[in-house]
């Protein structure tokens, strides 16, 4: 016979089993949350390019935001119970929803982004290029933040938490890896724009995420201390720093670019994983639920 | 004349039903699972596996798209004052039928993208099987962890209590309570069985059950009031229920909000980069 089960934190439970269920998302997600924020923040560095008139910029810029956006949906469905009706998403429009939002700008921008890279390859409709282009430049931003606002909408306490920081962190992130991509791929001078959103992304990602894991708390804030979260984390600090060092010293040269930006990408990438893992640690443990509640009741009742 | 249901949605004509739901008086359940067997029974809910947790009597584990009913055992060295169990007076053994709660404010309808999970005119929260392409958003949207993705058969989609919605329109009780053999599932009109509830745990306080409680019975809570509420006779996380319970999306506008601007930020910066490159 047991008595009143409690959890190694000595906070009560039953058998310590987990209150609310561990995200069912599959790695796909977080791979999403890369090549989304990746595609949106091309799409703003394309607009810039084409405004600014750096064509050479332009042109890279308008490929990467294309490809990023292509693989996209096909892990997004990848992920679902039944793909086969992955079509039901276009059923409906909730803004209660930062999915249903998110397919849609997903949808149009992927539509917009596709047009303006068809017109770019085949040097045709430059009217149409520049309107799919002011399309795909406008979603852009909200393709590459909206992600955070769809994991902060969820009981998973170290998401929920940071429902201020993670679309900072998530923008962060897609303007480092986008400007390494697009720097990486554009010949000097033209590249010079990208590689200066290249550092600036890679610095505010730093900032931003550690801002993110001492914002939720400090209760919360230990499910990046643990596991994958914390070896993810660690990966993409390290990869941070060094990319953005890397293109801030050899940007300017092919090779350092390459590799500056590589750095940054994987930077970015693995901080979406570290995010993913941080989510399903603190579901799984009911701790991170209930007694962050109990604080707040007790504080309540005082 | 009209109606207005919990979420706010207002209903004309034949439609108006008063909100219906489900009291469960755990100071009377003796555990006998009944409550789950008819549950699979009626809705065809699959078998999920003979496993043998070691946790008291307790072998389904919890609520999940293939339990929509969960009886909880708890074991405890406390006295219960009007039980005499036979085994001495230093012990006493909580039971509780979990279910879905049928949230007024919805987490799992308010984030799912399909329109799959709607409002009945029961006031009860449904998901639509033929709708539900498994994305598994309502699964993290869901403050009790009530809603998973069913994974026998190649099913792929979301699965929870229904309140036996089929059952409802014929005007017939959830198969749960129908099976309860001591009533501790009461179902009917939600102000009915809410000052039913109030009564009884006034008579349990009399009685010296001073653990008595009622758990998601006013309004004022972070989900605003369920359809099925509870009798407890400890703290909720005892029976591995969340304390305080609050809807993801009574967030919503400060998500929204701090995605704009960090959309603006991300402008901002680019914008920046280009600046700064035409010195």
């Amino acid at each position: 016979m047991s008595d009143t089960a409690t959890t190694p934190d000595g906070a009560l439970s039953y058998y310590g089993k987990p209150i609310i269920k561990e995200p069912v998302w599959k790695p796909e997600i977080p791979l999403y949350f890369f090549t989304g924020g990746l595609s949106g923040a091309a799409a703003v560095v394309a607009l810039g390019a084409r405004v600014t008139g750096n064509d050479v910029l332009a042109r890279r810029a308008t490929l990467v935001n294309a490809a990023a956006i292509a693989v996209s949906p096909v892990l997004l469905i990848k992920d679902l119970g039944r793909p086969a009706l992955f079509l039901n998403m276009l059923r409906v429009f909730k803004v209660t929803s930062p999915m249903s939002v998110g397919t849609w700008v997903v949808s149009g921008s992927g539509t917009a982004s596709g047009a303006a890279a068809a017109c770019e390859v085949f040097g045709v409709l430059p009217r149409a290029k520049l309107a799919a282009q002011c399309a795909a430049g406008a979603l852009g931003p909200f393709l590459s933040t909206y992600t955070g606002a769809l994991v902060a909408d969820t009981v998973v306490p170290v998401w929920h938490e940071a429902r201020r920081t993670l679309p900072l962190v998530f923008a962060a992130g897609s303007a480092a890896s986008a400007g390494g991509a697009v720097a990486a791929l554009t010949p000097q001078p033209f590249a010079e724009p990208a590689r200066r959103l290249a550092i600036v992304g890679g610095i505010a990602e730093l900032v931003t995420v550690t801002a993110m894991e001492k914002g939720v708390g400090e209760l919360v804030g230990e499910a990046y201390k643990k596991g994958k979260a914390h070896h993810y984390g660690r990966l993409a600090k390290a990869a941070l720093l060094a990319g953005t060092a890397l293109t801030a010293l050899a940007g300017r040269r092919r090779a350092g670019a390459v590799v500056g930006g590589g750095l940054l990408m994987a930077g970015a990438l693995s901080e979406r994983f570290a995010v993913y893992h941080a989510g399903k640690i603190s579901a799984a443990d009911p701790t991170f639920t209930s007694l962050p509640q109990k604080r707040r009741l007790a504080q309540q009742q005082r | 004349m009209s109606v207005t249901s919990p979420d706010g949605q207002t209903t004309y004509g034949l439609q108006i039903q008063p909100r219906m739901g489900f009291f469960t008086d755990t100071s009377i359940c003796i555990g006998c699972k009944a409550c789950e067997v008819a549950c699979k029974e009626w809705n065809l809910v699959p078998e999920d596996g003979l496993d043998f947790t070691g946790n008291s009597y307790d072998n389904t584990g919890e609520l999940s798209a293939n339990s929509w009913r969960h009886v909880a055992f708890i074991e405890q060295r406390k006295e219960i004052p009007v039980q005499e169990a036979g085994v001495g007076t230093d012990f006493r053994w909580l039971m509780s039928s979990d279910v879905c709660k049928h949230c007024t404010h919805a987490g799992c309808l308010d984030v799912c993208p399909t329109g799959a999970i709607f409002r009945t005119e029961f006031g009860t929260v449904v998901i639509q099987d033929d709708v539900c392409n498994g994305c598994g958003y309502c699964v993290v949207a869901c403050p009790f962890g009530v809603i998973s993705k069913r994974e026998l058969d190649d099913d792929g989609g979301m699965h929870k209590c229904t309140l036996c919605y089929d059952r409802l329109q014929d005007g017939m009780e959830p198969a749960c309570a129908k099976a309860c053999p001591t009533k501790s599932i009461q179902f009917g009109p939600l102000d009915e069985l809410l000052e039913r509830a109030h009564g009884r745990v006034d008579d349990l306080h009399e009685a010296g059950v001073d653990d008595a409680r009622l758990y998601l019975d006013g309004p004022e809570d972070g989900i605003g009031g369920a359809g099925a509420f509870f009798l407890l006779l400890d703290e909720p996380e005892v029976y591995g229920l969340p304390p305080d319970p609050v809807v993801p999306t009574k967030h919503l506008g400060e998500i929204w909000g701090s995605a704009l601007v960090a959309g603006a930020v991300l402008v901002a910066g680019v914008a920046a980069a280009f600046l700064g490159a035409g010195e």
